[in-house]
């Protein structure tokens, strides 16, 4: 991943350590010490930030200033940094910063699922999803020019371990394909004494809608600006990587499973699997989460009986994050949408577990939502626990001694 | 730099006489080519410590640095004042990012220059005390400990002023905000809490440290000068009078600023790399209620009785900064002892 940014050039790189990011900005503080990152029109500065809150706004400061930015977090240090996460997209400055997706505590669990870049989907950023390695190698590619030509910042997000400490051959561009691909920054605004501006003024209610609205209008921009650059990419790398939506056997599918990120290997395998018994399902890969691809995923589901979203989220009181958004999709179809909870905290999400819940689907038999793989007897005896006595004590830890378990154990 | 040593005073104030100066020293404010960067029109209130003390060192910063300065500011009175929607007092590349983030800011706009070779523009963050020792004191520990290329400004009136007066890590005690209202057995803000910024900035060991006072500007332009020239982490606290929140009258900032001066309540002083190596000695001591007397803030301690007790623990802090930092004049009697000293 490291080498991906580098072949971006960035200008200015400032990170804090958290897992599962560590070892992307380990190797770019290398490469940035070694002179390795840099062009033509300077070098590449990495700064030790003090946390995430400062190395996003050390990168906010150094966007305005007209220099490529680039930064990597994941979970507790994204919603650390939440507030100059907002502030980058309402400044408009086009910051590409990697999420290494992991759960968010209390309990504290490192492993992947989405809570993280959930909870700041509607922060204004594009939030592009990757499947594999080589689709994160290319995101990134993607990213500066979407960021720059847009003027708006996107966050890369990749599974955590799933794809960040997963060893897999990738092919990675050379620096004359990326330069010919990404050209150099050229800012929309910039702090420049020779054209003195305003950055960052206080706006009132007779101003404030309609910039909110050209936020909004950016991420329309960016569905077509996303395609776009997803078949240049293919013209110029020959290989597909990108998009807003990817539809695998869809066709004449009844049950059309939805997901976003490496799981989506797992559902394909389990689409063969389950079309060589005959049964005819499909899936559609979310690539692009923010924008929300409304008319991609309408376009996709509309001729299908059931869609199933397969999210790795959790809205407590509500169910799913993303069925949600699909269903705002779907409005007016008669296409049943299907929650289900899945992967949370790290959880495999196995073939096995998804045949039989696609075919307890398919007998009309799945709850809604549906949380794959939760052990009920689990749950009722600590509600039951609980009931007894006022003070019970913490509630995860009673939880991992019934289940025996270590907490860093991953099943 | 050589400041230059005067005797002079104009008579009757305490102020150096520009006219005395050397051209080369006089004050910049009263020079023809002074930028005005944060020009009139704003919104400030009647008697703002903090616009003087900016307007002052912004534009000291400006001729220091050749006129290649961009400003980066954190959310406060200073932000909402100087910028409202489409206006902005600002001649200078300036922006605002958000309250607790100011030191990253800048410290990101001197790392982009830095990458891009400009070595010509200099960086300046400002902000209230608030944005400095409270909210933004970890961005600033960041910036200071990676000796980032950028002088942060402090503009220290004591409080929350534009949130409406609530109590901050830099108000005094005794002192009533919204926050620590005067009722109760100790009324008003606690003693023996706060942070001291500047010793805070010289355990960094950063290569300068100042504080400095509107109530001495030919001074705070030596200052902002003298650090606008250096490299690396500088830091400048200056004392700005709020009279909505201080409860004074506006026409008092410069006498209320030189009494927190002349008490010993606010010593001026520069450090390098940690040291101290310069002060302004005390030119006549007054006792601390004189300075607290026409400061509504401090009401409470003037009632009948006087509270004798928490205006002697007052005068206790000023006698200790009096003694820690030697603020008394020398035999010879002569005043201002940082000019001297400047080598």
């Amino acid at each position: 991943m490291a080498a991906a940014v580098a072949l971006c050039r960035p200008e200015v790189i400032s990170c804090y350590p958290i897992t599962p990011q560590t070892h992307i900005v380990e190797r770019l503080s290398e490469m940035v010490r070694k002179g390795e990152i840099g062009s033509a029109s300077g070098g590449c500065r990495y700064i030790n930030a003090e946390s995430e809150f400062g190395a996003l706004s050390i990168l906010i400061g150094a966007s305005a200033a007209g220099a490529r930015a680039y930064t990597a977090t994941a979970s507790q240090g994204l919603l650390f940094m939440t507030e100059a996460v907002y502030n980058a997209s309402g400044l408009g400055l086009p910051i590409v910063m990697t999420i290494g997706n992991r759960a968010i505590g209390a309990p504290i669990n490192i492993w992947n699922d989405h809570s993280d870049s959930m909870a700041l989907r509607d922060a204004g950023w594009i939030q592009l999803h990757a499947e594999s390695n080589q689709e994160a190698v290319d995101l990134h590619i993607q990213a500066f020019r979407l960021a720059e030509a847009l003027g708006c910042p996107v966050m890369v997000c990749m599974d955590g371990f799933v794809l960040t400490h997963a060893y897999e051959p990738v092919d990675l561009p050379t620096q004359a394909q990326v330069d010919a691909y990404l050209p150099p920054y050229e800012p929309i605004q910039l702090l420049d004494p020779d054209d003195p501006m305003t950055i960052g003024a206080m706006v009132g209610p007779e101003a404030f809608a309609e910039v909110r609205y050209l936020a909004h209008h950016t991420q329309l921009r960016a569905l077509e600006e996303i395609a776009t650059l997803k078949a240049e990419f293919l013209r110029q790398f020959g290989r597909e990587s990108g998009g807003l939506t990817e539809c695998y056997r869809t066709g004449d599918a009844e049950t059309i499973l939805v997901a976003l990120g490496s799981v989506n290997g797992t559902i394909r395998d389990v689409v063969d699997e389950m079309r060589d018994a005959g049964v005819p399902v499909g899936s559609l890969k979310i690539g692009a989460y923010r924008p929300f691809p409304v008319g991609a995923v309408r376009e996709a589901l509309h001729p299908c009986k059931r869609a199933i979203v397969v999210e790795k989220d959790l809205a407590p009181g509500k169910g799913g994050i993303v069925s949600s958004d699909v269903k705002m999709a779907l409005r007016g179809l008669p296409v049943i949408v299907q929650t289900v909870i899945a992967g949370l905290g790290g959880r495999s999400i196995t073939k096995a577990s998804l045949i039989r819940m696609i075919n307890e689907a398919r007998a009309g038999k799945l709850d809604e939502p549906h949380f794959l793989d939760l052990d009920w007897d689990v749950i009722r005896t600590e509600l039951a626990r609980r009931r007894q006595r006022r003070r019970a004590g913490p509630t995860a830890e009673h939880v991992l001694r019934q289940v025996n378990a270590v907490a860093s154990k991953v099943v | 730099m050589a400041d230059q040593r005067i005797k002079f005073y104009q008579t009757g104030t305490f102020t150096v006489g520009n006219r005395l100066l050397d051209p080369e020293r006089r004050t910049v404010q009263a020079r023809m080519e002074r930028t005005n960067s944060l020009d009139s029109g704003h919104r400030a209130c009647q008697g703002c410590g903090e616009a003087l003390g900016a307007r002052y060192a912004i534009d000291a910063a400006m001729r220091a640095s050749n006129n290649r300065l961009v400003a980066v500011n954190a959310t406060g009175c200073l932000e909402v004042f100087s910028t409202p929607y489409p206006e902005s007092s600002w001649k200078i590349p300036w922006l605002h990012s958000l309250f607790g983030n100011a030191p990253a800011v800048a410290a990101g706009v001197a790392a982009a220059l830095e990458a891009k070779g400009r070595s010509d523009v200099r960086v300046v963050a400002q902000g209230g005390d608030g944005g400095t020792v409270d909210i933004g004191f970890g961005c600033l520990s960041g910036l200071f400990e990676r000796n980032d290329d950028v002088l942060y400004l402090c503009y220290d009136n004591g409080a929350y002023m534009n949130t409406g007066v609530q109590r901050s890590g830099s108000t005094p005690p005794a002192a009533r905000t919204m926050t620590t209202p005067a009722v109760g057995p100790s009324p008003g803000n606690s003693f023996g809490t706060g942070k001291n910024l500047p010793r805070i900035a010289m355990a960094h060991a950063i290569p300068y440290v100042a504080t400095a006072s509107v109530a001495d500007l030919h001074d705070l332009e030596a200052k902002v000068t003298k650090a606008t020239m250096l490299r690396g982490a500088r830091y400048i606290h200056i004392f700005v009078p709020c009279p909505l929140g201080w409860a004074h009258d506006p026409a008092l900032t410069i006498t209320i600023a030189r009494l927190a001066i002349e008490t010993g309540l606010f010593p001026l002083f520069e450090a390098e790399r940690g040291r101290v190596v310069a002060r302004t000695t005390i030119r006549r001591k007054v006792p601390v209620e004189q300075y607290l007397e026409p400061q509504g803030r401090f009401k409470h301690l003037f009632g009948d009785p006087p509270d004798h007790k928490t205006i002697g623990a007052i005068q206790a802090i000023a006698d200790e900064n009096i003694e820690t930092y030697n603020l008394l004049p020398p035999e010879d009697g002569v005043g201002h002892e940082a000019l001297r000293n400047h080598a």
